[in-house]
């Protein structure tokens, strides 16, 4: 009876309650809750006391005062008597079509410079490293200082602006090209489009029936265009599509009428898609390097075309290794699209800053930002993490 | 086997020697060969061929008329980069760099003390030279050298020492951790939780470091007090990369070990710190640094502009790093975890000493790219108006001694160049290091 009591590992009090892991997980996650807890309540009782010492109200009502300042690219109707609220927005409209239409064009360079590097061709091969190795190896925002003070403000004079055409117009103050005012039928012709789109979605599902039912295919490609693009073009001679051209005129010092596309957003643009492009030209390059050369080969042997192995065999495997990383450089040419505020392109960062200088409300202007670009990174996470789910193979570990 | 007739009749028409081997056609071999495989294999080829090459003529052609045909190399103003002849303008205006160069360096460091960021300079390389060389000797010491002992001296240095330190915030600290010690003994007490012997040495260590700090941070070194506002150039640029290098990095540590932990809340705090910081942009914070962290701080204490932004970005930089290490976590096998652990570690030995090592090593090169993107970030400083090496070009541009066409583009080039040679550099020593790394796996 008294033989496990003597055994000094059961002696009791020698195991105190500390030196049970799970004890001890509660112990130093209650400590961490404390820690935290005080350092908000410090950070968060200085800065009461501070906005109360300089007088600043906090709170969103500042929003939709009058901010008095004048955008230089707005994409809705803005003036000067407008809310900062509407300020507001109107710089994230103008980060958001920035950052669209870089995506664009990065892409587009990107999957051409990997593409080159991964060429036969020693000489193209070169070219694309070089484009990589000096374009990634520079500040983003020492380019973009590059293309908007040493390239495009260094173009000339309204006056003496280089012309294209007489119709487009590069002088200092940006580009002019044409604007396009459509007629009636505009809602026809989109109306055609959508159809055609819906249409050739319809004739590919249809197409694909049949050569899985008598191994013929039908020409997909051809039809698709002749709907996507015929369609409209009919709706257009029947409805008699009249569109007219808004030509830039010069009056005075500068350019009147046509569509003024300003030099801040062309540097940005320019700087963001060439910057992201070596990224992504990277990504492509490591993309198409694992798929393994034997997929190329089982393809040819299967009696495959070149494109049709191209098409099938190869870039769906290679996708899945660039997608992710894609989606990521994305999301980081959308956040350097804040380095417009050096520029002066108007978007989220340099608009909010505006009127953090106009009102003082630093802690709700950053608040702003922040739930800006947060909710753009959860969106790309998420469909990250979709299209992993997506793509995954079947039956291989997840990590 | 024995039929000597045939073997001599068949020699009559059969060849009794090997023909020696002719080599392959012209167009196969040689310097012609490889640019027949390689430049001109197809007419798609030849044509992509043709077109780089033209490609690369204008380009060469253009950077070369203008950086060096064309360009103007001394001057002491204006007028010696401003063309005289309108049919053909002036290149690249070397003068101007030539007379804001010392500026680029040291931003507005006072000339005669400027000797202080040289030594600076010259302790850097001191320490990081040896370091870079795998086959140098003495790699901890080393290590405590560059990352303890030489951000205090160049503090010292660069600021001119005899700094105010709060005597009482010391010995707070000092109590903190001396309480600290004692909890942490009496929890270990009789237990196998900590080894008393190491834990106990690690706190005397410490204390006698802190000891040291607050003398040696607080003496009279006899160097005369500069602003940070008066720092500038390469040496500031290198201060914020390094800086938030030295000081993500622990942090990172931490936070990758607290997004991997058990805990849920540890593990909850670490997620919402990482994706926080990861999920706005860098100029964002350092407006937040440089607007929001005022209003943080308890009344009448201010904090250094300089030092607001490199809180910025050592806090942004760490949750990039912990991502990076995170990634060299994962991919350490179960098996090493469960194996520390039946050695009977606890969790901080067995991350310690076989965890962490074996990770960092992996995630060397993930190290490296962001102190890559962290060194070209550093630019964003000048956004807020500290005067790194863009933003004193700024200055220098802003300068009407030297107002010409041909300013810009110059001074952008020769920063560029600048930049490009430190990035590059770092890239190529990565990968140098990626290879020795691999030498050992890919036997």
């Amino acid at each position: 009876m008294s033989a496990a009591s003597e055994r000094p590992g059961l002696r009791s009090g020698h195991f105190r309650l500390w030196h049970n892991p799970q004890v001890r997980g509660v112990l130093i996650q209650a400590l961490l809750l404390a820690v935290v807890a005080w350092f908000a309540w410090e950070i968060i009782d200085n800065t009461i006391t501070n906005l109360r010492q300089r007088h600043i109200a906090s709170g969103y009502r500042f929003l939709d005062s009058t901010a008095g300042f004048g955008i230089i690219q707005t994409l809705i109707p803005y003036s000067e008597v407008s809310s900062y609220g509407r300020a507001f927005i109107v710089g994230l409209l103008n980060t958001i079509l920035v950052a669209g239409l870089s995506i664009v064009l990065a892409t587009v360079i990107g999957f051409i410079v990997g593409i080159m590097r991964l060429s036969s061709n020693w000489l193209i091969a070169k070219i694309g490293t070089a484009y990589v190795e000096i374009i990634r190896n520079i500040p983003l925002l020492l380019q973009l200082f590059v293309w908007y003070r040493a390239v495009l403000k260094a173009m000339p004079a309204p006056r003496q602006s280089i012309a294209i055409a007489d119709a487009a117009f590069l002088n200092n103050r940006g580009l002019y090209v044409p604007y396009p005012i459509f007629g009636q039928g505009i809602t026809w012709v989109m109306a055609a489009f959508a159809g055609g789109i819906l249409l050739s979605v319809l004739y590919g599902t249809h197409a694909r029936r049949v050569q899985e039912r008598t191994g013929r295919m039908p020409p997909r490609l051809a039809a698709s265009l002749g709907l996507i693009l015929g369609l409209p073009l009919v709706a257009a001679f029947i409805t008699g599509l009249g569109v007219s051209l808004d030509y830039p005129v010069l009056q005075g010092f500068n350019f009147v009428g046509g569509l003024n596309v300003i030099p801040e957003f062309t540097a940005l643009f320019l700087g963001l898609s060439i910057y992201t492009a070596a990224f992504i030209a990277e990504i492509v390059r490591a993309g198409v390097q694992s798929v393994s050369k034997g997929q190329t080969e089982a393809a040819h042997a299967l009696g495959l075309h070149e494109s049709t192995t191209l098409r099938l065999i190869v870039l769906p495997q290679a996708l899945r290794v660039i997608i992710p990383p894609l989606a990521n450089q994305y999301l980081n040419l959308t956040k350097n699209s804040s380095l417009a505020v050096a520029i002066g392109y108007p978007d989220v960062v340099a608009t909010g800053g505006t009127i953090l200088n106009q009102t003082g409300q630093a802690v709700e202007v950053i608040s702003l930002w922040m739930a800006v670009y947060l909710s753009l990174s959860l969106l790309t996470s998420g469909f990250m993490n979709w299209f992993n789910a997506r793509m995954a193979l079947k039956g291989a570990p997840s990590l | 086997m024995t039929g000597g007739p045939v073997e001599k009749q068949a020699a009559s028409f059969v060849q009794a020697a090997p023909i020696a081997p002719r080599p392959a056609p012209v167009t196969d071999r040689g310097i012609l060969g490889w640019i027949h495989a390689n430049l001109f294999s197809s007419w798609f080829n030849a044509l992509l061929t043709l077109i780089g090459l033209y490609l690369i003529y204008e380009i060469a052609s253009l950077v070369i008329d203008w950086a060096i045909l064309r360009a103007v190399w001394s001057g002491d103003n204006r007028e010696a980069c401003l063309s005289t002849d309108p049919n053909l303008p002036a290149g690249a205006c070397w003068a101007f760099v030539r007379a804001k160069f010392p500026q680029w360096i040291y931003g507005l460091y006072p000339t005669d003390e400027r000797w202080r960021v040289n030594l600076v300079f010259i302790l850097g390389a001191v320490g990081l030279v040896p370091m870079m060389i795998p086959r140098m000797p003495f790699k901890r010491a080393n290590a405590i050298y560059l990352l303890a002992i030489f951000p205090v001296i160049t503090l010292i240095l660069l600021g001119g020492g005899n700094f105010d330190i709060d005597a009482t915030r010391w010995i707070w600290l000092a109590t903190m951790l001396g309480l600290a010690l004692l909890v942490i003994l009496l929890l270990s007490k009789g237990a196998d939780i900590i080894e008393f012997a190491p834990a106990f040495r690690a706190w005397i260590i410490a204390a006698i470091c802190l000891v040291l700090l607050y003398f040696v941070l607080g003496a009279n070194f006899g160097l005369t007090h500069v602003e940070t506002s008066l720092w500038g150039g390469l040496t500031v640029t290198l201060v914020v990369a390094i800086t938030g290098m030295v000081a993500s990095l622990p942090l990172g540590i931490l936070l990758a070990l607290g997004r991997r932990s058990h805990l849920p809340v540890v593990r909850l705090f670490s997620v919402i710190f990482i994706e926080l910081w990861r999920g706005v942009p860098l100029i964002t914070v350092l407006f937040m640094a440089s607007v929001m962290l005022p209003l943080f701080m308890p009344e009448g204490a201010s904090v250094d502009k300089l030092l607001r932004a490199l809180i910025g970005v050592a806090l942004f930089t760490a949750a990039y790093m912990a991502e990076v290490i995170r990634g060299g976590l994962q991919a350490i096998p179960k098996g090493q975890y469960e194996a520390a652990e039946a050695l009977g570690l606890g969790y901080w030995r067995k991350m310690q000493l076989i965890i962490l090592p074996q990770a960092l090593r992996i995630v060397i090169p993930g190290i490296v790219n962001s102190f890559i993107s962290l060194f070209k970030d550093t630019t964003l400083v000048s956004i807020i108006g500290i005067f790194d090496l863009l933003g004193i070009l700024h200055a220098g541009l802003a300068d009407a001694n030297w107002s010409t066409p041909q300013t810009a583009a110059t001074g952008y080039f020769a920063v560029a160049l600048i930049f490009w040679l430190f990035c590059f550099s770092i890239s190529r020593y990565s990968m140098f290091i990626e290879r020795r790394l691999g030498a050992g796996s890919n036997r």
